[in-house]
């Protein structure tokens, strides 16, 4: 099927970021092969091969149902929760098997963090939200410190800070998801999941969350599940495109159809089903 | 010119290891026990009585609920005179209190101007509060008295051709144990009916409504059809309880177990009262054995109270989720 | 027709007016100091003064048990159903426990003479513990309710910091159904304050001096209602009164007490929901 080599995209992609290097200079956190996801009998997810690299931003776009937000809490064992959840193929965390059954998912969700559509923070006080994991987690030392050290990372310290006590409720929408992005950040994660952060938040909020994930990568790696394309030309490097397949029997799944730059992903598609949907013909 | 740190780090925390922690295991396992406990209690409950009514099982089988005696001194017991004074206490507080209840249900939910309806509502609930000791007392001092001196009469005066209303002589009879649980029963059906009311979808009686109807023709052909499996529910709930209550009845309902009697105007025994009145009194193991008989009828009876309730309301539910 | 319905609730408004001014006028004129801090005489000829301060005791001391017996169990009960069962199990429970519920309390007192007494004697622990089992479905149901209120999103931010499951449902789950659980066990101590079957084969036969020993049998305010309103002796009767009357006003303030928690918690649980 030809392809043109340039095509023109529905999205700008904002071509000031640095190239990347090639990706055999790339180091991987998450080596994922063949990763297939089912609950009960129905499939999400088959066959997803990929990496992801650290201190990037790899974003996972794709139609509602294609299995985005499947895959990514598969990377930290959130489906455990669901029932009659079940995985195989293999996701590697730094070289180490994480799906197996013998892995404590608590362990693996100590390092690598998630943050929600709709922001969840505690019915505690701010200073509660962010110093009550540690606690648990026993870092408790320097407590007020490492509080504040997540409130500044996640650009909510200077709006808090004098009113630290009061209950996390009280803050706006984006706010709450800024202290989310904090009480997550402030256990130390090495990858940072992020499903929808900024879907539920006006405009304003959205850019300043994302603001946060163009100076942040330095320290961590972010994964972000988005329906917003113009979102993933924003702030990702990498970005991978997921779609349906549907089976003979009428069985719909999730598939990883493209990963590439995201440059690439926007500008020259390789795969006509990714310039379909990033061309806005449909989904 | 890569700002990217490209030299490979171990992950700082291992995650291969224990797969269950230990404060999770004792939550779950003291819980879990917990749990286990309160089903082995109902197991037990029914053992116990089972248990203690194994000599007069034995002895008498299932006459015992078809023979009327009731003589300790001779060691002959028969159920079948509390179960006819239940029977008829319950059945009679039901008819007595159903009506009553769903209009006091119709009101709540359709009638009453919205300043009515807050205050209404808190006295019924009121009502349903007070202890059956309470009620027991009020109908010993000011119902029984009251009954005796104007209403018995004139009923049996006006209506002593059914065997029903023969002559009367007390106050403490089947007619105000009858009465009494019926003002027992009311608030519990009054109050579920009142949910199911409220809980016809708008769009329904607003049907009806635009068709011309009037509010009563509409209660009629759409809230009450709309309610009726819940409200079977709810009269089964009373009845149940109507059953079980021992205190009040004892109270006003004369203590007597020579036998059953048409007549409400009599004083009679329910299975409650019986077994309320007579078990610290009780000397010889088959009579202490044949009140646990009694007891064990009233368990199985609640027993199937419960889940017959429970049936309709899973029944009506799925219908309802259809609609 | 709509008539008809007007005149059901004005029965129903006559009939709870007039038991409860009953109650309200002979109890009344009858409640003095007395009946708090006297006890009850035995053969008692003229107009010695006597009270009930044994059986208000006595009840202080079995609902305080009984409460502490049911309380904790409940909530456990509850966490379990809630947190950690399958739906199979969950359902197969809650059905146990409405049968539980429904057990004339005649029969459950039955039961706890069979288990507690024979052998043993009477005892306040034994009264306490019928009791409890009367309260224990109220208070695992009341539980139940509002663990299931809980949001989903609230766990799972706790898990996906890599908090372990145990310290998700003490730390982030529980606290939020504190006001809920305190409503309905307010709730339940209403209900079980007038209560008198459960003590009658296991409370019962209690002296007339004020003991504090549940390890003794205990008088209790119901039953005493319940043995004065059988004496043939009218200042009998109009202690009874007096008794209904403080029993009557107890629940009535431990059910505006509980209605005044649940607001308050729905209000607390409402800011969380936005």
């Amino acid at each position: 099927m030809p392809v043109s080599s340039t095509i023109e995209p529905a999205v700008r992609v904002e071509t000031k970021r640095q190239p990347l290097p090639p990706r055999e200079h790339l180091e991987a956190v998450f080596e994922i092969r063949d990763l297939t996801a089912v609950y009960g009998s129905k499939p999400a997810l088959k066959g997803v091969t990929m990496e992801v690299y650290k201190h990037l931003v790899t974003a996972v776009i794709g139609p509602s149902g294609c299995g985005k937000s499947t895959f990514i809490r598969c990377l930290n064992r959130m489906n455990d929760l669901v029932p009659h959840f079940r995985q195989s193929g293999t996701i590697r965390y730094h070289g180490q098997d994480i799906s197996g059954r013998e892995v404590d998912p608590v362990a693996v969700r100590r390092t690598i963090g998630m943050v929600f559509q709709r922001p969840n923070p505690f019915p505690k006080s701010i200073y509660e939200n962010v110093a009550w994991g540690l606690r648990v987690l026993g870092m408790k030392d320097n407590l007020s410190e490492r509080v504040e050290r997540a409130l500044t990372r996640a650009a909510l310290w200077d709006e808090v800070k004098d009113r630290l006590k009061a209950s996390a409720l009280s803050l706006s929408g984006g706010q709450q998801q800024r202290l989310c992005i904090a009480r997550a950040l402030a256990v130390e994660p090495d990858v940072v999941l992020m499903d929808e952060p900024a879907s539920a938040l006006d405009p304003i909020a959205t850019q300043a969350i994302e603001q946060l994930l163009h100076e942040l990568k330095r320290e961590y790696s972010f994964v972000i599940v988005t329906h917003n394309m113009q979102q993933a030309a924003r702030v990702a490097d990498m970005t991978a495109f997921f779609s349906i397949s549907q089976g003979a029997e009428g069985g719909r799944w999730g598939e990883l159809v493209e990963y590439d730059t995201t440059e690439k992903i926007f500008t020259a598609p390789a795969d006509p089903r990714t310039e379909d949907y990033v061309t806005g013909r449909f989904g | 010119m890569s700002t990217f740190d490209a030299t490979g780090i171990s992950a700082r925390r291992p995650v291969t290891g224990r797969r269950v922690r230990p404060g999770d295991l004792l939550l779950q396992v003291v819980a879990g026990l917990a749990a286990l406990a309160a089903i082995g209690l109902v197991a037990l409950i029914a053992y116990k009585v089972v248990d203690g009514a194994r000599l007069s099982l034995s002895t008498f089988g299932l006459r015992f609920l078809v023979h009327s005696n009731w003589d300790p001194v001779h060691g002959r017991f028969g159920a079948a005179q509390f179960l006819g004074d239940t029977v008829v206490t319950s059945f009679g507080a039901l008819v007595l209190a159903t009506p009553l209840a769903l209009g006091i249900g119709l009101f709540l939910s359709e009638l009453a101007p919205t300043w009515v309806r807050g205050p209404v509502t808190a006295l019924v609930e009121t009502l349903a509060a007070i202890p059956s000791v309470v009620i027991g007392l009020w109908g010993i001092i000011v119902l029984g008295p009251l009954l005796r001196d104007h209403v018995d009469p004139a009923l049996h005066a006006a209506l002593g051709f059914v065997p029903l209303f023969g002559p009367a002589s007390g106050g403490s009879n089947v007619f105000t144990a009858m009465v009494v649980l019926a003002i027992m029963i009311l608030p519990i059906i009054s109050s579920i009916s009142r949910e199911l009311f409220l809980g016809v979808p708008v769009e329904l009686k607003e049907a009806a409504l635009g068709l011309g109807a009037t509010r009563w023709e509409m209660v009629r052909g759409v809230v009450f059809p709309y309610a009726r499996g819940g409200v079977a529910a709810a009269m089964i709930l009373g009845l149940g309880r109507a059953v079980g209550e021992a205190i009040a009845t004892a109270q006003v309902i004369g203590a007597f177990d020579n036998g059953f009697s048409w007549n409400l105007f009599n004083p009679g025994e329910t299975l409650a009262s019986k077994i309320a009145l007579d078990f610290l009194g009780a000397t010889t193991k088959l009579e202490i054995s044949s009140l646990f008989y009694l007891a064990l009828i009233l368990l199985v009876f609640s027993l199937v109270v419960n889940l017959v309730a429970q049936w309709i309301v899973r029944r009506v539910s799925r219908r309802q989720g259809l609609r | 027709m709509e008539l008809l319905a007007w005149l059901a609730a004005a029965v129903a408004v006559g009939i709870l007016g007039v038991v409860v001014w009953s109650v309200a006028k002979r109890g009344a004129s009858e409640l003095n100091l007395d009946l708090l801090t006297k006890t009850p005489v035995q053969f008692a000829i003229g107009n010695v003064k006597q009270g009930l301060a044994n059986a208000f005791v006595g009840s202080i001391v079995l609902v305080g048990l009984a409460t502490a017996m049911a309380l904790p169990f409940g909530i456990l009960i509850a966490v379990y159903l809630v947190e950690f069962a399958r739906a199979s199990v969950k359902n197969g429970a809650s059905l146990v426990l409405d049968v539980l519920n429904g057990i004339p309390s005649i029969v459950i007192a039955i039961f706890v003479f069979g288990l507690l007494v024979v052998g043993h004697g009477q005892s306040g622990l034994a009264g306490s513990f019928a009791l409890a089992t009367l309260m224990l479905p109220l208070v695992a149901r009341a539980t139940m309710e509002v663990l299931a209120l809980v949001p989903d999103s609230l766990r799972e931010a706790s898990l996906a910091l890599g908090v372990p499951r145990w310290r998700t449902t003490l730390g982030v789950v529980l606290p939020q159904t504190i006001g809920g659980i305190m409503t309905g066990t307010v709730l339940a101590v209403a209900r079980i304050a007038g209560e008198t079957a459960p003590l009658l084969f296991t409370s019962s036969v209690a002296g007339t001096s004020v003991l504090w020993n549940p390890t003794q049998p205990l008088q209790s305010v119901p039953l005493s209602i319940f043995q004065l309103s059988e004496s043939p002796v009218p200042a009998d009767h109009a202690r009874a009164w007096a008794a209904a009357l403080v029993l009557l006003l107890f629940i009535l303030c431990v059910s505006l007490a509980a209605r005044w928690l649940a607001t308050r918690s729905r209000r607390k649980l409402g800011r969380a929901g936005r």
